[in-house]
C-alpha cells in the first residue's frame, strides 16, 4: 500500500471522521448508562460496526432481549445492507483478500462514498483505497465508542446538532450524484418512494417498504433508465 | 447490566446477522450475476442515498417550536455551498456549524 493511496483514503475519510466520532460517542454514552464498561463499547464497535444497530442494541441489551427477537430486530434494521452488497459485486470484484474486510465494513457512509468512485491521484490503487477508507472509518467509530463510554457524562461542550455532519455528508453525495448521472429516475424514485413510505408507515418502519418500492420502481423504469445511460455513453 | 454471558450472545447475534446481510449478495451472486442484479447494483446507489437522506431527516418535527426550519435551512445551505465550491470537507464543516448555531442559539 503506497503513500499516495493512504493519503487519498485519509483525505476522503475526513468528512466522516467528525460524524463517526460524535455518533460513536453517543452510542458509548448510552451503553455506559446501562452499566457496561468501555470494553463492551469497543467490542460492539469492532464486531457489529453498524451505527443504527448499535443504538438499537443498547436497548436490546438493557432489556435483556431474547436471541430470537435480537436476530429479527437486526434483520429489520439492517436489511438495507443486502442492497449495498449488490452494488459492490462489480466494484469489489477484483479486490482479492481486501474484499472480506471491505464487505464486512460496508456502512451507509462508506457505501455512499465508494459508490461515487472519487477520482484518485496518479499512482493510487483503488482496491487499497476502498480497503483503507473502510478501515479508517471503523477506527473513528471505535475511538468514538470508547470515548463515549469512557468519559460518559464528561462531554466537554454542548454537542447538540453535531451529528448533522452525517446528514450533510448525504446531502453532498446527493448533489454529486445529481450532477453526475445521465438519468435521474433512480434519484426521483428514491426520494419519492421513501417520502411516501415515511408518511404511510412512520419513522420507525419505513425502510423495508421503501426498499421494496424502490426496487419495483427501478424495474418498471428499467428500459428507460438503460436507454438514457446508453444515449449518454454515445455522447461521451 | 444483564449478565455477561447473555450480553455476549446478543452481541454475537447482532454482529452475525449484520455480517450475513453484508455478505449474502456476494455469496449468492459472485459466481454468476444475473443481468437484473447487475442493473440493480448500478442504479441502487442513486436511490439509496436519497433514501438515506430521508432517513436522516425522518425525526424532523414540523409541529415543534422550530417547525423543522433548522433542518431545512441547513440542508439547503449544504446543497448550495456544495454546488458552488464542490469541497466535501468545507461543506460538512460549514453545514454542521450552521446547523448547530441554528439549533443552539437561533431556535433555542
Amino acid at each position: 500500500m503506497n503513500k499516495v493511496t493512504v493519503k487519498a483514503a485519509f483525505k476522503a475519510s475526513l468528512p466522516i471522521m467528525a460524524g463517526y466520532i460524535v455518533l460513536g460517542m453517543g452510542f458509548g454514552v448510552l451503553l455506559a448508562a446501562k452499566g457496561y464498561s468501555f470494553w463492551w463499547a469497543i467490542l460492539m464497535c469492532v464486531t457489529v460496526f453498524s451505527g443504527t444497530m448499535q443504538y438499537v442494541g443498547v436497548n436490546l441489551l438493557g432489556a435483556g432481549a431474547s436471541v430470537v427477537s435480537t436476530a429479527i430486530m437486526t434483520l429489520m434494521v439492517n436489511a438495507r445492507h443486502l442492497f449495498y452488497g449488490i452494488s459492490m459485486l462489480e466494484r469489489y470484484k477484483d479486490m482479492g483478500w481486501r474484499k472480506w474486510y471491505a464487505f464486512f465494513g460496508l456502512t451507509d457512509e462508506t457505501y455512499s462514498l465508494i459508490c461515487l468512485e472519487p477520482r484518485l491521484p496518479k499512482g493510487a490503487d483503488r482496491r487499497d483505497f476502498n480497503f483503507l477508507l473502510t478501515l479508517m472509518n471503523q477506527i473513528y467509530w471505535i475511538i468514538g465508542g470508547f470515548l463515549g463510554a469512557f468519559l460518559a457524562s464528561l462531554i466537554p461542550f454542548n454537542s447538540a446538532g453535531l451529528d448533522f455532519s452525517m446528514t450533510a455528508l448525504f446531502v453532498i453525495i446527493f448533489v454529486e450524484q445529481w450532477e453526475l448521472t445521465h438519468c435521474r429516475i433512480p434519484i426521483y424514485l428514491g426520494l419519492g418512494v421513501s417520502l411516501v413510505c415515511l408518511f404511510i408507515f412512520g419513522a420507525d418502519n419505513f425502510l423495508i417498504p421503501s426498499m421494496i418500492g424502490i426496487s419495483a420502481g427501478l424495474f418498471i423504469f428499467r428500459k428507460r433508465i438503460e436507454n438514457a445511460e446508453r444515449e449518454a455513453q454515445k455522447h461521451d | 447490566m444483564i449478565d455477561a454471558k447473555h450480553s455476549l450472545i446478543l452481541i454475537a447475534v447482532m454482529a452475525g446477522v449484520t455480517i450475513l446481510l453484508r455478505f449474502l449478495p456476494y455469496f449468492v451472486f459472485s459466481k454468476h450475476t444475473p443481468k437484473a442484479v447487475l442493473f440493480l447494483g448500478s442504479v441502487l446507489p442513486y436511490s439509496l442515498v436519497a433514501m438515506l437522506l430521508v432517513y436522516c431527516l425522518k425525526d424532523t418535527d414540523f409541529t415543534s417550536q422550530s417547525h423543522g426550519i433548522p433542518e431545512i435551512a441547513a440542508v439547503a445551505f449544504v446543497a448550495l455551498l456544495h454546488k458552488w465550491k464542490h469541497n466535501t470537507l468545507l461543506s460538512v464543516l460549514c453545514g454542521t456549524i450552521f446547523y448547530m448555531i441554528m439549533l443552539q442559539f437561533v431556535f433555542a
